[in-house]
Parts: C-alpha cells; structure tokens; sequence
C-alpha cells in the first residue's frame, strides 16, 4: 500500500450566549417551551425587518481578534436562500464576500508539537428552527425558539493532517471561546456544531483529493472516529482503483459509519444576494481597539504567567489553564495562602479526581475558596493527616460543611501527644513481636509496617510521622 | 361639495368651526363605498369588525383612509392580493399603521393591489380588477391602483400605497390625484410586506397637495424596526407650501421628452412648466444619460429581492397550504410545489422565475452584479444633474390610463408604463405626482416632480404654487 497524507479541514458553528437574538429581541434560552420565545421579526412573518444586535457583532469581533484575524471594517449581510422548514424566511441572515473576521490562525498542540493551524474566516449569521418528528401524529413540527439565535461559524484552513490535530484543534478552540465568555460551547445542546472536510492524497504530492464532507458529529470523539472511518474508506476506495466523489455524508455513531447524503450536483445553489433589509457599514479601527481592549488572558498566557509568578511546573500549569474555572479557584486560594504549588497539588489531584467522579466542574460544587485552602491548612499544621484530608473533602463536596466543623463532628483530629501515642506502641510492640526482633537485627524497614497497624488501630488518626519516631526510639532503647 | 369629496384640511377646518362632525364624513364615506365599490372595486376587503377605532383613540385626525393590502394591519386580513395569503391576518401593526392608530385616523379597509405589487394596472388582484373611477373601462394604475382608485371615487378621503418602481405616482397620475413616493428611508418600511426591499417605499394618495404634506408629517421617522430607516430631521412639512417658487431652477431631462410620449400628455406638462415660468420659476435642460437602461435594470434588480423576499410563501407557517392529490416527490416538497402552484398568480410566477434566474450561480455576475452598476450610474446621473438644479419635472407616464386587458398579454408593454417612475426607486429620491390636465377622452395627465434625496419639502413647495394656480385638484370622477 502506498502511503497517504491526510487533509483535513474544520467547520464550527458556535451559538453566541447574548441575551436576545442576533435581530429581534427575543431571548435565548435553551430548552423552553416550543414557540414560546418568538415574534413576526424571527418567525419571518411577512413585512417584519430584521435590526443587528450590537452585542452579536462585538462577540464575532472578540472572536476574530482571539483568532490572530484581520477584522473586516465593512460589515454587510448577505441573503443564503434554500427552502427547509425549519428556515422561515426561506433564507438564512449571513455573511458571505465580508466576513467579519478572516485570515487568522490558532496554535494547536498535539503529541507534545505545537503547529498553526490556519482560520480561513469567522463570520456572523442567524441559527434556524428545529424540527421535531412526532411518529404518532405522523407529521412533523416546528420549534422557532432557536430561529435568530446569533451564530459565528469559524473555517479552518485545511491544514490538520491528522483525527488527532483535528481533535486537538477543536479542544484547543473551545477552550479558547470558553476564556472569551461568548458561548457556553455545549456540544449536547448544540451551542458547538462542527463539519469535517475529509481527503487524502499520496505523500509528497501537491495537489489535495476529493473530498467529502462530514456532517452530524455529535461529540469531539465522533469527529475523530468519523474522520477515522472516513480516511479508511478513501485509503480503501483509491487502492482499489475507485474514484471518490465529492458528496456530504452523515456519521451514523451508532454504527460508527459514514453514509452518502447528497451529491455535488445535487448541492443547493444558494443564491446569495447582499441583504437590502440591513444597510453595510463601517466600523473604525477605534471600536476594533476598544473591543481587543476587553479579551481576556488566553490559555497560553496564563500557562506563561502561572510558570513564571508561581513556580508551577509546565504540566500543572497546563492541567490549571485548561478550565478557566479551575484556574481561577486556584488563584482565589493562593490569595489566601501563599503556598502555590502546594494548592495547585491539592487540586490536580484530590480536587480534580472528586469532581471527575462527580462529573461536576468548580461551578457546580458547593466549595469556597476559603475552605479549600483552611483544608489545606489543616494538613499541613498537622491537624489532620493527608489521608484523611482527603475524606474530609469527600465530605465537604458532599455536605457544604465547613472542614472545622467536620473534624469537629467526626473526631477526626490527629493524635500527636505522645502519651496516647505510646499507649498505642504499647500494644502494638506487644502484638508484634517477631516484627519487633526483625527490626532490633537490623531491618529498619520493618518500622513502616508497624506504623501501618498503629494506623489502622486509631483509624487514620496517628500521626504517621511521629508515630515512626517513637517506634523507633522504643524499640532502641528497648 | 358632499362630506365624501372634501379633502382632509377641509374636513379638520370644518371639525375645528363644528360644521362638521368626524362621524358623519365616516359615515358618508363608508355609505359610498356599500353604494359604490362594486363598480370600481377599490378595497380588497372592507369588512371594519377589526378595525372599529378605539373611542380612547380618538384623535387629532379622525380621517378616513384606505391601506394598501401589503401594510400589515393588526388581527386583519392582510394579502397583498394574493390567494397565497389568504387568511393571513398579522398579529402586529406596521410601523405606519400605528403611527396613524395613535393619529386617530379610521381605517376603512385594505385597498386592492397588483398581487405582491407587480403590475402597473391593478389586474392580476386575485380578487379581481378594480375600475377608474374616470372611465370604467379603463384601468386605475398600479399596483395601488385600489389606494388611487378609492381616493379619485372619494370612498376615502386619504390612502396610503406603495412605490417600488412607480406604483403610486403611476395610479395617482391615472385618476388624477395626488401621490408621493418619498424617499427612501424616510417612511419606515416595518410591516410592509416586501416587494423588493431597497426599492419599496410607502407614501401617501391624496387629493390635494395640502394633504399629502399633513399625511406625510403623520408617517415619516426613523424607525428603529427598520434599519434601513433614515436617523434625519423631520420637518413639518406643511410649511413649504407657504414657500413661492421665485428664483428656483427646474430642470428637465432631454431624455424623457422623447418617442413614446404621448403628444396630449406632453402638451399638458409644456403647460405646467410655462405656468411655473410665469411663477418666477426658471428652467435648464438637463441629462440622465443612462436612463435607458433604467426598465432594464430595475426588472433585473427588483426581480431578484422579490425571488427571495416572496420564498417565505410556503405553506408551512401561514396562509395558503395544499398538498396534490397523488404524492409526487417527499411531502415537504410537494407541499412547497403544489402551495405555490395554487397559490401564485402568472405575473408573480413570472417575476419569482426572472429572479430567481438572475441570482443563479454562473448568470449573478453578468445581470444581478451588472444590474447594480448600472444603479449606481443612475444614481449619479441624478446626483450630477441636482447640481445644475432644484428639482426635475417630467410626465409621471408616457399615456393617460390604457384600456382594461390592454397589456395584460403583453407584459413588456406593462412593464414601459412605468419608463418615467422607476429610475427614481433605483436612485432612492422622492417624486410627487399630482394632476396637471385632462385628455380629450376625459382622463387626468400627471406631472411629476423629483427632488433630491430628503428634500420633500421643495416638491410641496413647487407642487402646491403650481396646484393653487389651477383647478385641476378640484374637479371629482362622476360616476
């Protein structure tokens, strides 16, 4: 088999989280009832006039600048005409020789390489209806509560070349609209949609494939099993002489297949027109400014910074800036106790793992700040141990109580006085003898299995390290 | 003079000395209209229960009028003349049905139209032909040829139409009334039902020059419903007609005096240009050398906005649904072919196709593209000639009102009547038409009156000096 280079190209529509829709001002919730958040402007009913949200344009132009792109200072609407039920007006609001933003590029890192991959375009444009197929009336109905619902679809270059870049690419992109605050980005709900543009060509050659067009990927990993399944059917298609068409087909995740939709020749000539309900105009190199003003630290800055201000290792620092939300917690901890590295371990492992199991974020938790880091306090004066630091989290995460108050109420606090901790070696030592003898030839090691039964006995109690001391010192002296 | 031929400053004199009441010219008016209609057929729908005035409503300007069938009128059948809207009553008010409602005005009912304003003759209605008041035989003008039609039968003292390439200055001009297509972004176009949007324009049919400005001032704004309504100054129109037209420089294109023109019509406005030379008025010979292009260009233009504008019309969400008998593709699409069959008439069939055709990839560059270049020279045409004068003064149509059935089977001779109107929509300025003299055959002529972009004020001020001097706003259609 002759080796192939794979070429892959993204499309993205991302839903905006405004208040109002991008041209009435109706609102945006997602899952209300059918038809209840509409009027005559996104129902298309005859003579309504569609008015630009300002907000929609200053979300697609924070958009376009996180995006390293050039802002177009043009802003005009074109008419996409196609029938559908779920398109009121028989044509979609959207942008199409201006887009707002074009010509810019993301940094994607996969398997530890960091490569550009380019954004041909973003552009702004108006969500349609959904349909809802109801098998026991056996006719279909409409829901307009998303019709108007503002869209930014960003393009990639095709310049991903492999189901991992793509992945990477799209981990990469929502997180950067995540720090943008502009979209919730949930895939389950829709706010995050994407299309694969799919070919091979033979490695070394110039030219790209035929390609084909993956629609109706539900998930990240969808995209990458689609593009997968994709790649092996064209390898297979062009080693057995076959032509691959250009078409659009649909990701069945079922079957974990692609299946032929519609062909080029029977792709929609869409007919675009500038649209003469909204009048073009211009926006100043001022306002694009005044917008670049307002964008956040993005990830790879904060990556930078947490580094250099505290000392966190490159990983750690990574794991932190992949959730703003996390990232955030962290620093309102190190405000209050300046032990950085010391809170972010606490929260990459004990943290982290408990909201995993959970399927929870920070959001979501009942945990300030403030008892996090009295926790960790708590460890670290050796009030409790670091085991049992841990099942105190359980239990806050669980009850919302403070840590104080469950040390309290559970008597969980150490024992490190040495009177209780001698009454304990009493007993163990007595147990234990042969241990004991093992250790008094010399097999100091054996030390750490007798702090492990002391431990057992107090139920975690024991300070572990004294324990071992004490141990030590009895049996020497003994 | 009965309460029904008065104009509306008659009628608000007549309230303020208490020699009238509102409620008796409502009256009067509604009367002639059970009397009367069915000969001329003005309104497409007449029935009030939805539109009695609210008594808390009352208002400065209790003037009856009739609205053009694609202004939406609040939970009233609203059709554009077309079966495909039948039952279609919107639950909103258009921005100028509002703006009247606070006014006061009654609403007498929709009038009738050209279906989706495609005509220049108000016979493809579906609900049949509405009649010139002058002369039965003969067609009103279109496509507010109903509005015109009402206003010249005096079964409303006020109507408002549409303009998008001609379709109120051509009927006022037909039945011998006044019309004024402003321009473009002074009257918000919110609940218009869209023809070709960068070209539709309401504005006022009256039966003078005095109530077109007061009907004017009640309509005009920005509107923040439409964006492509102008943030300007309103000014009270009304005090340009105070204004004489001494020292002012008309201009008169040479490219309208041509072949064509029919020899009473330009007899009649030769006149009027000599009346408003005796005025104080001078005159200079000027170019809009691409007016030929104009029809051309504006078919191509406006054909296309209304291909995608009229799309909507598909049986899914409102209005006319049919489903053919035997299933011939999926459901959905039959829906869409058979809804649409049904539901159209010839003209906008025809209108939807020739738009369609020219927004298709591989033909949009050589016609939508080049069609609006060639707007672009027009409208430089005009802004280069507003240089030289104040205004431009040419017959509103080549001919007085044509026979019914006339050009119904030859479209592109329908299309030519509209040859002095349309490049006005194309350069977006405001035009007046108001009646300058009669044909032998008893018909009124038109004289139109272009300004430049927001300058309303100066037709007003022309229009009505050249108005008081004769009395051709004066004489009423017996029927």
């Amino acid at each position: 088999m002759k080796s192939y280079e794979i070429v892959i190209g993204l499309e993205v529509h991302l839903q905006l989280d405004t208040q109002t829709k991008i041209f009435c001002g109706c609102a945006t919730h997602f899952g209300r009832n059918p038809n209840s958040q509409t009027c005559p402007v996104c129902l298309g009913l005859p003579g309504s006039l569609p008015v630009l949200n300002q907000q929609v344009l200053e979300s697609a132009m924070k958009i376009g600048l996180a995006l390293n792109c050039t802002i177009n200072t043009f802003v005009k609407f074109d008419r996409k005409n196609y029938y559908y039920p779920d398109l009121p007006k028989a044509y979609q609001i959207s942008q199409y020789d201006f887009p707002i933003a074009k010509k810019g590029s993301l940094a994607v890192t996969t398997n530890g390489q960091t490569k550009n991959i380019g954004i041909t375009r973003a552009h702004m444009e108006e969500d349609a209806g959904k349909l809802i197929h109801d098998p026991d009336i056996k006719s279909s109905l409409v829901d307009y509560n998303r019709t108007g619902v503002p869209l930014v679809e960003i393009v990639s270059e095709p310049d991903m070349r492999s189901s991992q870049e793509a992945y990477d690419y799209l981990t990469s992109l929502k997180l950067l609209m995540e720090y943008l605050d502009v979209s919730d980005c949930d895939m389950e709900k829709g706010s995050l949609r994407c299309d694969a543009n799919v070919s091979i060509r033979e490695a070394g050659s110039k030219e790209f494939g035929t390609k084909t067009e993956l629609k109706n990927l539900n998930s990240f990993k969808a995209v990458k099993a689609a593009i997968d399944y994709e790649v092996a059917r064209q390898i297979k298609m062009v080693e057995a002489g076959e032509r691959i068409i250009q078409e659009t087909r649909l990701w069945n995740d079922e079957k974990q297949m692609t299946f032929s939709m519609r062909s080029k020749e029977e792709a929609h000539d869409y007919r675009y027109f500038p649209e003469p309900d909204l009048v073009p105009f211009t926006i100043t190199e001022k306002d694009i400014e005044k917008v670049r003003q307002t964008l956040p630290e993005f990830p790879q800055e904060k990556i930078d910074r947490f580094i250099s201000q505290y000392q966190l290792s490159a990983y750690d620092a990574s794991v932190l800036a992949q959730d703003k939300a996390l990232a955030k917690f962290f620093e309102d901890c190190v405000v209050q106790l300046n032990a950085p590295k010391k809170i972010c371990n606490w929260i990459t492992s004990a943290l982290k793992q408990e909201l995993n199991t959970r399927k929870m974020d920070v959001h979501s938790i009942k945990l300030t700040p403030s008892d996090f880091v009295s926790l960790i306090k708590n460890v670290e004066e050796g009030v409790v141990s670091n085991l049992v630091g841990k099942e105190i989290l359980t239990v806050m995460l669980d009850t919302g109580n403070a840590c104080e108050v469950i040390i309290e109420e559970k008597g969980l606090r150490q024992v490190s006085d040495d009177e209780a901790l001698n009454k304990i070696i009493d007993e163990i030592l007595k147990e234990n003898t042969p241990i004991v003898e093992q250790i008094k030839s010399g097999k100091e090691s054996a030390v750490g299995f007798l702090v492990g039964q002391a431990m057992k006995k107090t139920q975690g109690k024991a300070n572990p390290k004294k324990m071992g001391e004490l141990i030590k010192r009895r049996i020497q002296n003994g | 003079m009965k309460l029904n031929e008065l104009t509306a400053h008659e009628i608000l004199d007549g309230l303020q000395a208490k020699t009238i009441t509102a409620q008796a010219v409502t009256a009067c008016v509604k009367e002639v209209i059970q009397a009367q209609d069915k000969k001329i057929h003005a309104y497409a729908h007449t029935d009030d229960a939805a539109i009695a005035p609210d008594a808390a409503m009352a208002g400065k300007y209790p003037i009856p009028i009739a609205i053009k069938d694609n202004i939406c009128i609040k939970d009233y059948p609203t059709t554009c003349s077309s079966h495909i809207l039948k039952g279609f009553r919107p639950p909103y008010d258009a921005t100028v049905v509002r703006k009247l409602r606070e006014a006061g005005l009654i609403f007498l009912g929709h009038a009738n139209m050209d279906e989706f304003a495609f005509g220049s003759s108000t016979e493809s209605s579906c609900y049949g032909v509405t009649k010139n008041p002058w002369n039965l035989a003969c067609v009103p003008g279109g496509s507010s040829g109903g509005s015109a039609a009402a206003v010249a039968g005096n079964e409303a003292i006020w109507a408002l139409g549409s303009d998008t390439g001609g379709s109120i200055r051509q009927p006022a001009s037909f039945c011998g009334v006044v019309g004024l297509k402003p321009t473009y972004g002074r009257v918000s176009r919110y609940g218009l039902i869209a023809f070709a949007s960068s070209l539709d324009q309401i504005g006022p049919i009256t039966k003078d020059v005095t109530d077109c400005a007061i009907l004017l001032n009640l309509i005009a704004g920005h509107d923040e419903l439409d964006s492509t309504s102008a943030n300007v100054p309103v000014p009270d129109f009304t005090q340009s007609l105070k204004k004489d037209v001494k020292d002012l420089k008309i201009g008169i294109p040479k490219e309208y005096f041509i072949e064509g023109v029919d020899a009473e019509v330009k007899q009649s406005v030769l006149e009027a240009i000599n009346n408003l030379k005796a005025q104080g008025a001078s005159f200079v010979e000027i170019s809009l050398p691409h007016t030929e292009y104009a029809v051309a260009t504006y078919y191509i233009l406006a054909t296309a906005e209304a291909s995608s504008n009229l799309a909507r019309f598909d049986g899914v969400q409102y209005g006319l649904r049919c489903q053919p008998e035997q299933q011939r593709r999926t459901p959905i699409i039959d829906l869409y072919e058979e809804t649409r069959h049904q539901g159209f008439g010839a003209e906008a069939k025809r209108r939807i196709m020739l738009g369609t055709y020219s927004l298709s990839s591989g033909y949009y560059d050589a016609y939508y593209l080049k069609a609006q270049k060639v707007r672009t020279l027009i409208k430089q045409d005009f802004d280069e000639a507003f240089k030289a004068c104040d205004a431009i003064i040419t017959p509103t149509a080549p001919t007085t009102a044509f026979k019914l059935g006339e050009k119904t089977s030859d479209p592109l001779s329908m299309y030519l009547s509209d040859i002095y109107t349309i490049s006005v929509n194309l350069a977006g300025i405001p035009a007046l038409s108001l009646p300058c003299g009669f044909a032998k055959n008893g018909l009124p002529i038109g004289l139109q009156i272009m300004g430049k972009p927001f300058d309303e004020e100066m037709l007003f001020r022309i229009g009505y000096t050249y108005e008081q001097s004769t009395d051709w706003h004066k004489r009423r259609a017996v029927l």
